[in-house]
């Protein structure tokens, strides 16, 4: 029988996929997503979608990180508050080398460590486990201000959720980073509009966003989640931030379910696993996309 | 026990430089001497406890131990689920402190009334609980706890308590009990700062003639069980004291250890009983309306010991 990693790589013809590309490895995160969500009938694959750029373009020369050493004292931090965006960070983590790709398979399944919303214990990589919605930017703030206090230059990356920040700790994070002036301390949120029954507009709106991160004295910039180059030209001006004063925010315009045409902004697809005729035309989509 | 808290803590600080302390907009006064002497080392979260728990569970993943300052409720149940899923699940080195458990805040009001938080600490998996009885107490418990591994969670009265133990308690070991003095008729078992009453207690039921154990339980999670089925196997009557619900909190925990050693001693449970405070008014004044002060511990000690 196929292993499954010969499986999320049968569209490379027997190559190796370069995963130093952000497109390459964006494309294996939907990939994998698509696998995982389909054999272990688990959901969220729209929030999955929507954050693989993001999550690939951290994972190809943003973060400092080395999956031979993932405890190395001075990593960057990666935090995923929106958990439930979890099997984008495990197969980025996977494809990247910090643990078999063929574990994937094992998301979500009776007795796997591989949680739906992402945990650390057992896999190399993570920093904390979350899955409740508005945990993560304070955590990280946390270690923006032990390192701060330490006067370490390792930085800490935050992807958030837009629904996510309806929670009032999300805030309550925003205000004390500012006041801590952890210019190493990034967010990216991954704004796709959707949450779960409604859109953000037609549950609580956040607009204007990126001049609400502003007055609570953020650095803001707002780009499409789904470039690439934008996002890393994004981060990169992040990182020259340090030295500010002030923490900085990406806000990463992308589309829930980007990748599989049926799937995109549709919230069906916060819950619905793809099976059958639904997977097949999925994969479909996603081979004639591979770059 | 506010003051022997930030006295042991000053002396832990001076020796381990990664102690760091964050409060919630609180302490004013008390904590003078550590933002006197450890500027760099303590930092005023706001009045935002969920963000205050979250960045303490960061700052911990840096290779420090950081105590969180809050009063009542709400270093506790306002930001629970960080203690639970960002401190308690990753063991980090984050230490919650309560000033004012029970009825300290009386005249306050119900919001300050800090009475279920025993029963909702001890219920996360992973969080040791630290019940002090006395200011001296107070001091031993709070150098075991600052060198106790993972999350802590301790439960202060106010300041100026009166002394129970006349010296320093030295030597102290987690989770032993302490004898504040020894009895035959029946045990007043003791957690938190409402020790003062069950040593009343004791005192005017030797007036009746009835010899009175009182033990304290500096930590209530993990328990002493050992002790607690020694004190059953001695003791045909005894007798929890907690400000606080009795459901739950102490008395629920020494119930859950007899209930299992199965020999026949009665539990009787002094506390809050299943209710929320309805009056105001000050700590003693509540411990009399609700039935915890010294006169009426004696009273329905007295009382179960003469049942069958």
């Amino acid at each position: 029988m196929e292993s499954y990693e010969a499986l999320v790589h049968s569209a490379f013809g027997g190559k190796q996929p370069d995963v130093t590309d952000p497109d390459v490895l964006a494309w294996l995160i939907r990939r994998n997503g698509l696998e995982m969500s389909h054999i272990s009938r688990g959901s969220h694959i729209g929030s999955v979608f929507s954050a693989a750029e993001i999550i690939a373009v951290l994972y190809t020369g943003v973060l400092h990180v080395d999956p031979k050493n993932p405890k190395m004292p001075d990593r960057d931090r990666m935090i995923l508050s929106k958990g439930h965006a979890g099997s984008a960070v495990y197969a980025a983590l996977a494809e990247t080398g910090f643990f078999p790709v063929e574990q994937l398979k094992t998301h979500y399944g009776n007795g796997s460590i591989l949680s739906g919303h992402v945990s650390h214990k057992g896999i190399p990589g993570v920093e904390v486990s979350t899955g409740s919605l508005g945990h993560g930017l304070a955590v990280g703030a946390g270690m923006a201000l032990g390192a701060k206090m330490d006067g370490e230059a390792w930085r800490t990356w935050v992807v958030l959720g837009d629904g996510e920040c309806d929670e009032g700790s999300v805030w309550e994070a925003a205000l004390q980073a500012a006041q801590f002036g952890l210019d190493r301390l990034c967010a990216i949120v991954d704004y796709n509009h959707m949450q779960s029954l409604f859109t953000v507009e037609e549950t609580l709106r956040l607009e204007p966003f990126e001049a609400k991160w502003k007055d609570f004295g953020w650095n803001a910039q707002s780009v499409n989640g789904h470039d690439t180059k934008a996002l890393r030209a994004a981060c990169e001006r992040a990182k020259e931030n340090a030295g500010s004063g002030k923490p900085s925010v990406i806000l990463a315009h992308t589309v829930k379910g980007k990748g599989v045409s049926f799937m995109e902004n549709n919230i069906l697809w916060h819950y619905r696993t793809p099976q059958g005729e639904e997977y097949e035309a999925a994969l479909k989509e996603l081979e004639a996309q591979r770059p | 026990m506010r003051d022997a808290f930030v006295r042991a803590l000053v002396q832990e600080m001076e020796i381990n430089p990664r102690i760091v302390l964050m409060t919630g907009d609180l302490g004013f006064g008390v904590l003078r001497p550590i933002w006197d002497q450890f500027p760099d080392r303590i930092i005023n979260a706001g009045i935002a406890e969920q963000g205050m728990v979250g960045l303490a569970a960061g700052l911990a993943a840096t290779g420090r131990t950081v105590l969180v300052y809050s009063i009542g409720n709400f270093p506790t149940l306002r930001p629970l689920e960080q203690i639970r899923n960002d401190c308690a699940y990753t063991k980090a080195n984050v230490k919650i402190v309560c000033v004012g458990g029970g009825f300290v805040y009386g005249s306050l009001g119900m919001s300050h009334h800090a009475t279920e938080d025993m029963a909702v600490m001890r219920a996360l998996p992973d969080v040791t609980c630290f019940t002090p009885g006395d200011p001296a107490e107070t001091e031993a418990v709070t150098r075991v706890m600052l060198r106790t591994e993972g999350t802590c969670y301790l439960r202060l009265g106010r300041g100026n308590e009166p002394k129970i133990h006349d010296g320093p308690v030295e030597g102290w070991k987690m989770p032993e009990p302490i004898v504040i003095r020894e009895g035959k008729d029946v045990a007043l078992l003791s957690a938190g700062g409402i020790l003062t009453q069950a040593v009343e207690a004791a005192k005017l039921l030797d007036e009746k003639g009835i010899s009175a154990e009182v033990v304290s339980f500096p930590c209530l999670k993990p328990m002493d069980a050992e002790a607690v089925r020694k004190l059953t196997e001695r003791f045909r009557h005894i007798v929890t004291v907690e400000e606080h619900n009795v459901t739950g909190g102490f008395g629920s925990a020494v119930c859950e250890i007899a209930a299992e050693g199965g020999n026949g001693c009665r539990i009787h449970r002094i506390g809050l009983q299943d209710c929320f405070t309805a009056v105001v008014g000050n700590q003693q004044y509540l411990r009399e309306i609700y039935g915890m002060d010294g006169k009426s511990i004696a009273e329905k000690a007295e009382a179960w010991i003469h049942e069958a």
